[in-house]
């Protein structure tokens, strides 16, 4: 039950993000943009190994009282960041993988839309429905 | 039908603001009005659509022969300004109606004319039963179709044929206003169904009311009989009672008008085009090439995109003959002013649309004579059809046959000139003068089929089904086309946004007999062999296999994937047969066991090798992507300098 999904480019300007319709979104907004240093620190923690050794879903960024925050990035630096509501427990670590595995295949299926450039928002349908069934139910 | 009432007294006061024109219009008049129009439009729409107008105007019998009937619709329309308006309203219908009922009772048609009493205007053989047709809206949307798309194209046609390089998929309405001069090539676009609301204007209404009549009448051989009479091409009634016939049994089993439908003549001229970008019909047009074209459609981009989501189905960048059909159709579609689905209509679905391909596929030849015709000269069309009026399907076909291999030659002759892209509408038009001659039979041949889809269906049960290429799920997403240009085409590789997962998923492809290999090498299999046949299976021919992908991954994604996927197929089995007699005992197992240990490492040391490469190939990418973005900056600053400057 995602509160808020974004996609972050590799220059950190945001490609795509939504959140849950609430009074607040700028608080959403917020939230990812200073989760993005986390995410360059996890990424940075690694060091210089290869970039296969690297594991794309980050776990958890942080967490705060109302929420937690999930990175993942792709290999070609392209992150999904992911709020989701901390009272929700029921929330395994499988599970917000298996969320991030969809959003990378959607985000992938926009890749090979030869309209799409790199680099652009994403106003892809087919992404938008994927990411309200994912803020409407856990998947 | 019995909404007469209702309408009564909106009529009356709309037709008097019309044309500022008082119009009393008695009480049966009105009735009678107010039920033709509800009959002619759909409650919720206030206009009434063209199609069933122009119908209602055929069947309005007005005296005058045929090739001149045009004549005096135009100036019904004109008359009560539907011309100028686009519509019909309903204060125009009714004043389109009064002409009508004055042009039948000989008067002139003239505002004046109407101010007489008249009597109501006679309609020969409308049936209430024809508002089942309009009942549902998607059949009107049906009908708002196919002519649009018959008349594009056939204006474009024109267009070339006109020497005009004006681009084909040029906007609905700048054709439409052209080309009055020969009202009847409307008449002869080879659909069977209404046409659209989306196109204002006189012309449209010619070229309904053929199609029109084919697929409203259903019912009646006698009205058809009628109909036939007053035709502009003087088609003999057995012919119309036929093609009605044939008209009811294919709304009967199926929805003609579905828009989303793809006739065959549409499915033609797609398969044309697709042999434009790629001449074997088995293989895919890359995603670059596909952007090149659909952009000439002038379409937005966010459209585009959204139609290629909507068609790629297997979403790997690159279009199959069936998702280019449906890509296509959508464009076209959405030219036509169709509002794009959320989803793929179910008929645009690719295994909806190779079932249907498959008659493309195998009769690839009969298709150049399909669709070369179409673009031909109007009289030759007109006469063909004449000649065809009273003909039987089965004997059609086999004449038709034997045009089709006589276009045929003709037809490859000339394709072979033209294939680039941007020509890809003009070589139509060369085609279609040298198709002219051979045209005749064709021509309402590919007319006759299109409107009926018991003959497709017999045609389609008839041919044997060739297999559809269809990518295999586990490379999908590693794609093939990608690698493709990265290898050849550094910069557009760039372009293609991420590149394609780690090297582990490349050998598997082309080395997709190595099932059997443990699991060191890291190769996911994309056939299932028997472990037994990998004991069997000799190691040099591994090898050999195995050097393959790595060395040249790129020839492989070249090849058509059904090529690729068999040759691999092919390699293996002819591994196994051979070796199969000669590896029977187990004594040399020790010895193989070694070997293949051997074979492993080799095959390792080469999968690192290729990963390597592909390692510094990406981060050479890397390195042009970073500096692209520095040159995109770059250019954006200047702009920002630039900008105030102009902005004056």
């Amino acid at each position: 039950m995602a509160v808020c999904i974004a996609v972050i480019a590799k220059e950190n300007y945001p490609l795509y993000i939504r959140s849950v319709p609430t009074e607040n979104e700028l608080k959403f907004h917020y939230t990812v943009h200073t989760s993005l240093d986390v995410v360059d620190e996890k990424i940075s923690a690694m060091g210089k190994a290869l970039v296969d050794q690297r594991e794309l879903y980050l776990g958890l960024l942080y967490p705060t009282e109302d929420y937690k925050v999930y990175g993942y990035v792709t290999n070609s630096k392209v992150k999904f960041v992911m709020v989701v509501d901390s009272s929700n427990t029921a929330l395994r670590d499988n599970e917000i993988r298996s969320m991030f595995r969809k959003l990378h295949n959607s985000y992938t299926d926009i890749m090979c839309n030869p309209f799409y450039n790199p680099g652009d928002r994403i106003h892809s349908r087919a992404f938008d429905t994927m990411v309200n069934s994912m803020m409407m139910q856990v998947c | 039908m019995e909404q007469g009432p209702a309408g009564a007294s909106g009529p009356a006061a709309a037709a008097a603001g019309a044309g500022g024109l008082l119009l009393p219009l008695s009480e049966t008049e009105q009735q009678r009005y107010s039920e033709l129009f509800s009959r002619c439009c759909p409650p919720p729409e206030a206009a009434a659509g063209g199609s069933s107008v122009g119908e209602l105007f055929r069947a309005s019998q007005l005296p005058p022969d045929t090739l001149h009937q045009w004549k005096n619709n135009p100036q019904i329309t004109e008359v009560c300004g539907a011309k100028r308006m686009g519509y019909f309203g309903p204060a125009q219908f009714y004043i389109a109606l009064k002409l009508i009922a004055a042009a039948q009772s000989g008067f002139p048609v003239r505002i004046e004319s109407i101010k007489n009493e008249l009597p109501l205007p006679r309609f020969m053989a409308l049936k209430n039963d024809t508002e089942v047709r309009y009942g549902t809206p998607a059949e009107f949307h049906g009908v708002k179709f196919q002519v649009p798309h018959a008349t594009l194209e056939k204006n474009s046609y024109k267009r070339t044929d006109e020497g005009d390089k004006q681009e084909p998929k040029s906007p609905p309405m700048s054709p439409i206003c052209s080309p009055p001069a020969s009202p009847s090539t409307y008449q002869r676009i080879p659909l069977s169904y209404g046409y659209g609301k989306a196109r204002s204007g006189l012309e449209q209404q010619h070229g309904a009311p053929y199609e029109v009549r084919h697929s409203t009448h259903q019912q009646d051989g006698p009205s058809s009989g009628n109909y036939g009479a007053k035709s502009a091409l003087a088609c003999s009634t057995p012919n119309r009672s036929l093609s009605v016939e044939r008209e009811q049994q294919d709304s009967s089993t199926q929805y003609p008008d579905d828009p989303w439908r793809i006739t065959e003549e549409q499915r033609d001229y797609y398969i044309n085009q697709f042999r434009s970008l790629q001449p074997d019909l088995n293989a895919f047009i890359s995603g670059s090439v596909a952007k090149n074209f659909f952009t000439k459609s002038k379409l937005p981009i966010p459209e585009l995109s959204h139609i290629w989501e909507l068609s790629d189905v297997d979403c790997d960048g690159a279009l199959t003959l069936a998702e280019f059909c449906a890509a296509f159709h959508l464009v076209v579609a959405r030219k036509n002013g169709y509002q794009l689905p959320e989803t793929l209509p179910e008929t645009l679905l690719p295994e909806y649309l190779q079932a249907a391909c498959l008659k493309p596929m195998r009769d690839c030849a009969l298709f150049d004579s399909y669709s070369e015709p179409l673009p031909s000269s109007q009289q030759t069309r007109d006469l063909g059809r004449t000649e065809k009026s009273s003909a039987e399907e089965v004997p059609d076909n086999s004449a038709l046959i034997q045009e089709g291999k006589k276009d045929d030659k003709q037809a490859l002759k000339v394709s072979t000139t033209l294939k680039t892209i941007p020509k890809e509408f003009q070589h139509l038009t060369v085609k279609a003068a040298a198709q002219e001659p051979n045209a005749l039979r064709a021509r309402p041949r590919s007319r006759s089929y299109s409107s009926t889809s018991i003959e497709d269906a017999m045609k389609k049960g008839e041919e044997p089904p060739t297999p559809p290429p269809r990518p295999q799920k586990s490379h999908s997403r590693a794609s093939s086309l990608d690698l493709n240009k990265i290898f050849q085409q550094n910069t557009q590789a760039v372009r293609s946004g991420w590149l394609p997962p780690p090297p582990p998923a490349l050998p598997p492809r082309p080395s997709v007999s190595q099932t059997e290999q443990p699991s060191e090498v890291e190769l996911h299999p994309q056939m299932n062999k028997p472990p037994s046949q990998a004991e069997e299976n000799s190691s040099a021919k591994k090898e050999v296999v195995l050097a393959q992908p790595p060395s040249k991954p790129a020839r492989r994604k070249l090849r058509t994937e059904g090529q690729g996927l068999e040759t691999p197929e092919l390699s293996p089995t002819i591994n196994v047969t051979s070796s199969l007699p000669a590896v029977k005992p187990h004594l040399p197992v020790q010895k193989q066991s070694s070997k293949q240990k051997r074979a492993i490492q080799t095959a390792i040391r080469k999968n690192k090798e290729a990963n390597a490469v592909l390692a510094r190939l990406n981060s050479e990418l890397q390195q042009q992507l970073k500096e692209v973005h520095k040159e995109r900056i770059a250019l954006e600053t200047q702009l920002e300098q630039l900008r105030p400057v102009t902005v004056l």
